[in-house]
């Protein structure tokens, strides 16, 4: 048999796939007003403190914001909710804000509930190309209202929908130029299942490394769902509630 | 009379065995990591996404990217594990949870849970409850008995906005621990000096008692 001839891939090291982009105001550019955005973190856990800071600064509005909760007054998606660039929020917990509540009392603000585990997995369908999944959660209560019911096995589900996005942002610990994605301790959250769930996903970093220094084994989002990366700066990882041990 | 928050959490503490998995809940059932006996060994899980979490971290430890679903600054003990909200929430559907400890409003004589909205106020969101209660193998409620008003919180069915429907296996309060049969709550046990009568004029669903009820081993 003839020698098989190796296909000679690109060296990443010269292509970086124009992923990289300068900061987040690039990352963000082309972001139109209206537009559906997923945004990981769980609570001011793991958010993407340097694209929330340049979409306050771009000042694009009506946004649909898809995150797990709407951030504290001032400081995460709270910056975006000062500013009235929010038109409706996707969440399971929004307890934190009351610029939040003021805002939906008065009527300025629409919000869409659903249960966390529904959230994480509508998310994850969408990364997995599967349009509709059946859970238990939320049977016999007011969020099933409109949804079909199946039973499987003797127990009820609901039909969920996958749920999709025109961008979305994360934030990881590692990444190199390529896309790849690590996360640090429970900064995974929601982030890894929104970074392949976007139509276009923008990694910020806090550390950007050359293709080839992640460990393959390691890597938990694969470059391929990613469009758009940069080291990010100045994070401030505020804590929500600061528990300690009294020794 | 009747037990304090944490009295009520170390009652539950009584149920945990050596071996299991556990999601406990913000409020009271937090409590119940205090009093893990000794001689057994268990794992936390948090739904945000992690296995072994630990106690509360040293004022030098602190790390913004650990965190618990109550939002508040933890650590992980050996052997622990992280993995994303997703995944988390798949291995409390696929039933891999044992136990799961939560707080409610309102819980009714089939096991029905309230514990999510509360009509007129604002709704702050389910959070995981409704997947937890819609999927745990086992589930007990840490409440009061009755309401700030003195009303009861056991009722033959929930007024409050449903999380879940026929999911509680036992709930333990103030008063008394029951278990949620066919026929009703079962007392199961008294708090240390609080009567039967007591307890069934604070039951609004229905009350199965029989014979002696034995007062709590605390």
């Amino acid at each position: 048999m003839a020698g098989i001839k190796l296909i000679v891939f690109l060296d990443p090291k010269s292509c970086q796939m124009q992923k990289l982009v300068s900061g987040p105001d690039e990352a963000i550019r082309d972001i139109p007003h209206g537009a559906t955005i997923m945004l990981g973190g769980f609570g001011l856990c793991g958010i993407p403190e340097n694209c929330i800071a340049a979409l306050a600064r771009k000042g694009i509005k009506n946004l649909t914001c898809i995150s797990n909760n709407a951030g504290v007054d001032g400081f995460g998606l709270g910056m975006l909710l000062e500013t009235r660039q929010i038109k409706k929020m996707i969440s399971s917990y929004v307890g934190e804000n009351e610029e939040f509540e003021r805002q939906l009392l008065s009527g300025e603000l629409e919000v869409e509930l659903n249960p966390q585990g529904t959230l994480a997995t509508r998310i994850q369908m969408a990364a997995m190309g599967i349009p509709a999944f059946f859970t238990p959660a939320g049977f016999g209560t007011e969020i099933a209202q409109g949804k079909e019911v199946r039973e499987f096995g003797g127990k009820s589900y609901l039909m969920e929908m996958a749920l999709h996005a025109d961008f979305s942002i994360v934030k990881a610990w590692k990444g190199d130029s390529l896309g790849n994605l690590v996360f640090r301790k429970t900064t995974r959250n929601f982030s890894t299942s929104m970074a392949k769930a976007g139509n276009i996903t923008i990694a910020e970093v806090e550390e950007l490394v050359a293709p080839g220094e992640l460990d393959p084994e390691e890597v938990q989002v694969a470059g391929i769902y990613v469009h758009r990366i940069f080291q990010g700066s100045n994070y401030e990882k505020r804590i929500e509630r600061r528990t300690v041990q009294l020794l | 009379m009747g037990l304090d928050k944490f009295g009520i959490a170390k009652r539950i503490s009584r149920e945990l065995k050596d071996g299991m998995y556990v999601n406990l809940g913000i409020g009271i059932p937090t409590l119940v990591a205090n009093y893990i006996p000794a001689d057994i060994s268990i794992m936390l899980q948090s739904e945000n996404g992690m296995l072994g979490m630990g106690p509360y971290p040293a004022e030098a430890e602190i790390d913004a990217d650990l965190i618990n679903a109550g939002k508040e600054t933890v650590t992980i003990l050996p052997g622990g594990a992280f993995f994303d909200s997703a995944e988390s929430f798949g291995m409390i559907r696929a039933g891999k949870v044992d136990l799961t400890v939560l707080g409610a409003m309102e819980v009714s004589e089939t096991g029905d849970i309230a514990n999510w909205k509360i009509p007129g106020k604002m709704v702050k969101g389910m959070g995981g409850a409704m997947d937890l209660v819609a999927s745990a193998r086992n589930i007990i409620v840490a409440m009061q008995h009755t309401n700030p008003k003195g009303e009861s919180k056991l009722l033959p069915a929930c007024t409050l906005p449903l999380t879940g429907v026929r999911c509680v296996k036992k709930v333990v309060t103030d008063l008394a621990v029951l278990d949620i049969t066919p026929e009703g709550f079962l007392l199961l046990e008294r708090a240390p000096g609080v009567s039967v009568e007591e307890i069934r004029s604070k039951t609004a669903g229905k009350l199965i008692v029989r014979g002696e009820v034995p007062e709590m081993d605390l």
